[in-house]
Parts: C-alpha cells; sequence; structure tokens
C-alpha cells in the first residue's frame, strides 16, 4: 500500500510538473476556462443588461406616411417618447425601406382615415416591420401598444359622449403577480454559471489526460516507463490524480474569475443580485471539486482507447460535453431537484450550484449523495483505466 | 544473465516470433542480428515483460518474466527502440523520474544521476529540456535513466539508429565498458559492422527463428564465407532487407 502510493505520487508529482512547463496544457488549463469563460459571461450579460435598461428609455423612431391626416395621432405619439420621422414613399418603396432597415418600423394612415374616425367606423392603420429582425420585433409591439392605448382612450370618449359607462367594457382585469426575488430572477440569467464551471474544470485537464495516454504512446515514451518495476495502474492513477488536480486547479480560477467578473456587470439595473461572495464561491468550489475525480478518469479511459494525439483530441472534444448532458435533458424537462437526481453526478452539482446562487438553504443529505456518488463513479472509472492499462494492446 | 527457451509471439495470426531459444551471459556482449521484421524487437519486448510471450518462458538472473514480472524488471535496464524522453524534464529529471519509480530514495538517486552524468559525459546538457537535445544526447540520457538503477542486465533495441559516426563510436566504448564491469549485454542490430565490432557472441534471426549461433568468427568458418556480411546473406537465405 505504501510503495503504492509513493508510485502514484511519484507519477503524479512528474505529470504536474511537465504539464506545468507545457504551454498547451497551461493555456487550456488557466487560461479559456478560468479567463474566456467569465469573459463571455459578463459580456453576454451586460449586453442583455444594457438592452433591456436602454430600451425602457429610448426612443421609438417611427417613420410615418401621410403623417398629415392623422396630427391628433402624431401629437400623442410624439408626447410618448416616439420620433416621428414624415416620409414620403409608395407601397413598394416602403417594404423595401423596412428590409432594408432605412426604416425598421413605417406606419401607413389611409387617405379615409379621418373620415372613417368623425364617423366612427374602424379606421384602420398599416405597421410595416420585418419580424425576421429580433430588434424590430420589440418596437413593433411597442408602437402597437401606444396606438392601441390611444385607440382604447377615443373609445372610452365615445362610451361616455353616449352616456354609457366605459367599466362595462372591461370584464376581467388580470394582476400579474410576479413573485420572483432579485436572485431568483437571476438564476435564470446565471443558469449557464454552472454549466460554464463544469465545462471551464473538464477542460482543464483535458490536455494532460491526452498527454498521459495517448501522447506518452506516440512520444514513444510509454514502452521504457512499462519497463520500471512498477504495475502499469498505479501508473495511470498517478496520471489521473494529476489530469484531476488540473482540473481543480481551473475550477477554483473560474469560479473565482466568474465571481470577479460579474462585479463589473450591473446587475441591480436588470432588478438582480448575484450572491457571490466569498463564502458562496468557497461552497461552489467544494460542491464541484467531487466530480475532478469522475471527468478525469472518464476523459483518461477514453484517451486510452485512442491511437494517436489527433485522435484523442478528436474523441476527447466530443466525450468532455458528456457530464453537460444531463444539465442539458433537466433544463428541456423541467425537472426539480430530488436525492434520487443529485446522486446523478454532474446534475448534483449542477443544482447545488443553482441553490448556491439563489441563495437556497443546501441539505446536508443532497450535498453528501452528491459528492458520494460523484466520488464513486471517479474510483470505478479510475479502476476501469487501471484495467484497460493492464492489456497488452496498450502500446498499440 | 538472461535465458530464454521457445519464445513465441503472433499478433492477429500472424507469427511473429516462433520457438526462440537464446542465453546471453554476464561479462559478455551477445548481439540479435537479423534483418528489418526478423523479430528481434519483439523477442526484446517479451524479455523485457512489456509483452506476455504465447508459449516458452524466459528468465532474468532466475526471475521469471511472466509470473514475476517486477522482479525481473529491477534486473533489467532497457533501452528502447526510440529514446522516448519526457520532452519538457531535463536530462536529469528524465534519469531521476526513474531511478524514483525503481524506489530508491533521494539522496542515493541524486547521487547516482549524478555518476552517470559524469560516467557518460552528459555535463554539458544535464539540465537543459530534453526537448532540443541532439540524437546522440538523447540516446545518452535514455541509456543513463536505464542504467540509473545499476542493473546487472542490459537490453537496448538498435540503440545505434539515427546516430552519427562519433556517437556511435561513443556508444561502443560505454557497451565495452558495461561488459567489462561485468554486465550483460544484449542488443539488436541490423548493421552488420556494429555485431562484428563489438559482439562476443552473435545470435542471427530470421522469420522469427534463430538460424544460427555463435562467435563472430565461428560464423564465418561455419559457413566458409570470408566477410560477415556474406555469412549473414548465406545464413538467412536472402538478401532481403539488409541495409
Amino acid at each position: 500500500m505504501g510503495a503504492a502510493c509513493r508510485v502514484i505520487a511519484t507519477v503524479w508529482r512528474k505529470e504536474v510538473r511537465e504539464n506545468l512547463r507545457d504551454r498547451r496544457t497551461l493555456v487550456s488549463a488557466l487560461l479559456f476556462g478560468p479567463l474566456f469563460g467569465p469573459l463571455i459571461l459578463a459580456a453576454a450579460l451586460q449586453f442583455l443588461v444594457q438592452r433591456t435598461a436602454d430600451e425602457a428609455d429610448q426612443r421609438l423612431v417611427l417613420a410615418v406616411r401621410h403623417a398629415e391626416r392623422a396630427p391628433n395621432l402624431m401629437a400623442y405619439l410624439e408626447g410618448r417618447n416616439v420620433e416621428v420621422t414624415r416620409v414620403t414613399l409608395d407601397d413598394a418603396a416602403t417594404r423595401r425601406a423596412v428590409r432594408e432597415r432605412t426604416h425598421p418600423l413605417v406606419l401607413s394612415i389611409p387617405e379615409d382615415f379621418a373620415a372613417r374616425l368623425a364617423a366612427a367606423r374602424p379606421a384602420s392603420l398599416q405597421l410595416y416591420s420585418d419580424a425576421s429582425a429580433s430588434r424590430t420585433d420589440r418596437d413593433s409591439a411597442r408602437a402597437k401598444a401606444l396606438i392601441g392605448q390611444y385607440g382604447a382612450s377615443i373609445g372610452r370618449l365615445r362610451l361616455q359622449a353616449r352616456g354609457v359607462d366605459p367599466l362595462l367594457q372591461v370584464p376581467l382585469a388580470v394582476q400579474d403577480i410576479d413573485v420572483s426575488t432579485p436572485q431568483s430572477r437571476s438564476v435564470t440569467v446565471l443558469g449557464m454559471l454552472s454549466y460554464l464551471v463544469l465545462l471551464a474544470m473538464i477542460l482543464g485537464g483535458l490536455y494532460l489526460a491526452i498527454d498521459a495516454t495517448a501522447g506518452e504512446r506516440e512520444r514513444h515514451s510509454l514502452e521504457p516507463l512499462l519497463t520500471t518495476p512498477v504495475p502499469r495502474e498505479h501508473l495511470i492513477y498517478g496520471k489521473i490524480l494529476a489530469a484531476a488536480t488540473f482540473m481543480l486547479l481551473s475550477l477554483v480560477l473560474t469560479v473565482i474569475a466568474c465571481a470577479i467578473a460579474l462585479r463589473f456587470v450591473q446587475l441591480e439595473n436588470f432588478g438582480m443580485t448575484a450572491r457571490l461572495d466569498a463564502g458562496v464561491v468557497a461552497r461552489i468550489i467544494l460542491a464541484t471539486a467531487p466530480l475532478a475525480l469522475a471527468a478525469a478518469a472518464l476523459l483518461t479511459v477514453v484517451a486510452s482507447f485512442t491511437r494517436s494525439y489527433r485522435e484523442a483530441q478528436t474523441w476527447l472534444g466530443i466525450v468532455m460535453l458528456v457530464p453537460t448532458l444531463p444539465i442539458v435533458f433537466v433544463g428541456l424537462a423541467d425537472l426539480q431537484p430530488s436525492h434520487a437526481l443529485m446522486a446523478v453526478p454532474s446534475l448534483g452539482q449542477h443544482f447545488l450550484i443553482t441553490a448556491l446562487l439563489r441563495g437556497d438553504p443546501i441539505a446536508p443529505l443532497d450535498a453528501a449523495v452528491s459528492s458520494v456518488s460523484s466520488l464513486a463513479l471517479g474510483v470505478a472509472l479510475a479502476l476501469l483505466a487501471g484495467r484497460l492499462y493492464r492489456r497488452e494492446s496498450l502500446l498499440g | 544473465m538472461i535465458s530464454a527457451t521457445g519464445l513465441a509471439k503472433s499478433f492477429g495470426g500472424v507469427a511473429a516470433v516462433r520457438g526462440v531459444d537464446l542465453e546471453a551471459g554476464d561479462g559478455a556482449i551477445t548481439g540479435l542480428l537479423g534483418p528489418n521484421g526478423a523479430g528481434k524487437s519483439t523477442t526484446l519486448r517479451m524479455l523485457c515483460t512489456v509483452l506476455t510471450p504465447d508459449a516458452g518462458e524466459a528468465f532474468i538472473d532466475g526471475a521469471h518474466t511472466a509470473r514475476e514480472p517486477l522482479e525481473a524488471r529491477r534486473r533489467l535496464g532497457v533501452l528502447t527502440h526510440d529514446s522516448g524522453l519526457y520532452p519538457h524534464l531535463t536530462a536529469r529529471e528524465n534519469i531521476l523520474y526513474f531511478a524514483e519509480l525503481h524506489g530508491m530514495a533521494r539522496v542515493a538517486r541524486e547521487q547516482r544521476a549524478d555518476e552517470l552524468i559524469d560516467w557518460l559525459e552528459m555535463r554539458a546538457f544535464a539540465d537543459r529540456r530534453a526537448k532540443g537535445s541532439s540524437q546522440g544526447q538523447r540516446i545518452k540520457t535514455a541509456l543513463a535513466r536505464a542504467l540509473v538503477h545499476g542493473p546487472r542486465n542490459v537490453l537496448l533495441d538498435e540503440p545505434t539508429n539515427g546516430l552519427d559516426v562519433m556517437a556511435v563510436r561513443n556508444l561502443r566504448v560505454l557497451l565495452r565498458r558495461l561488459r567489462d564491469a561485468g554486465h550483460c549485454v544484449l542488443f539488436s542490430s541490423h548493421v552488420m559492422q556494429e555485431v562484428s565490432a563489438l559482439c562476443d557472441v552473435v545470435i542471427v534471426l530470421a522469420r522469427g527463428a534463430v538460424v544460427a549461433r555463435g562467435t563472430p568468427d565461428e560464423l564465418r568458418e561455419r559457413t566458409g564465407c570470408a566477410s560477415l556480411e556474406d555469412a549473414f546473406v548465406q545464413l538467412i537465405g536472402s538478401d532481403e532487407g539488409l541495409g
């Protein structure tokens, strides 16, 4: 037992030292996940926050054909932060202008507008927009709402003028009661954080896992290694632990980097707060760490099947997505956390991270179930890797 | 002392080695000579326990290679076909890693590495990364790594491959020194001059079997050929694969 530990520690030390000197491993472990991940997250959130914040007080630009036919409506719109641009275009030219975004939104007022309004007949208006453009979708909804409000106020006046209570027209009133707290609202947006953290962690050990197996064989250093008086499985255990170490390193850096990056996003503008203080950061790391062994062993098992570095890269690129599949599945099926689901490695971590971000209390049993099942899977996969390493065909 | 009887190995139904008997004694250099594909590497890989023989058995100083592989490996120093160094480690670190895997204590392995670095005249590049070393430097490092635990038996698979003339001469000197220190040296080669210049005993392999064995002089005598090269061609029955 002591001898086994000594060998495993020797291999671990050598792999860690060698890979700390390898630029490729370092970039993937210390740069891609921990730096680009949070940057992308922060940038995406900032963009979202900015857009939502902008839209409320941004002036809506509306091009209007024959604005002179509806002066009251124009005054109403201009009084509600709408910039009315008067244009003279025929139908074909209007369609082209909308498609080419010279005037993303065009309102056309027909000749009989005033006459029909005066006769209390429905007066039609044409609103041109391009539904395939994401931005104009919101603008046209806003324009329609404003015009609708104007119409409704005329309707109320008409009823009042005829001595009818306008409230008769409002048989139902739906009230929206949103029970979400600022924190729980931010979780919908921060849902991608657990995904990002898991992916960055796995990426951190990816190159080491390839290097220690397919890379070692390709460099022909495997054969001399196998002539040392050491059981083969001990070699692979050391390598798995080294990959897991790099994953943990990447995990710690990524979570800390995310916490820092999110400070720069003005989530408050969004009515959100993300609880990412030191305590939560530490708990997220602790909750995710048990998965590192399973991920490292999984990548190592797959990489020992491949014949070359290149082939290993191709396969592991796919395999590293496997731990994120349960998260996607649960997202699609809208499953709620339960003790049974906590036992699914990677899913348990996802639930724990989400709960921590939300500020919910975590049941000790849930944390234990998640950690123990992930570690058990890691041990099982490591033993499998050990068996694979004992095969003769290992040398390829 | 290395001995084997009836070693056989096939890969996917193709027999690479069929019934090889051999013996390599202490204080002697034994050459395994044969054309490419004769089964030299496969034989050496079975001797150094990387491959398990389909039939037959081998002993390294009495340790059975299949039943007690760890014991056999402790008594063996192996220089594989490619030097297989770790590019991001220095020559010294490459040597120390193997010393550690052999279970040597820290002081002992550092002392031993120093000794080998002096003995193999590696001072100039011992603390540089292996990545940029020349082929000769790589072979020296790999040899130091193979000898770090002081094995009595040394296996070398085509050690002169890719070496320039000076490096080959140096290696020859080293192998003779190992022999004179009482080691059992077994190496494979397909280069005639190599074998005739160095070996005390030659074992000729062809198509996975031993076709002749003896001192270079004995082989010349037996075949009636003046040069070992002619003797070799006659022994293996064709001139295929001679380089």
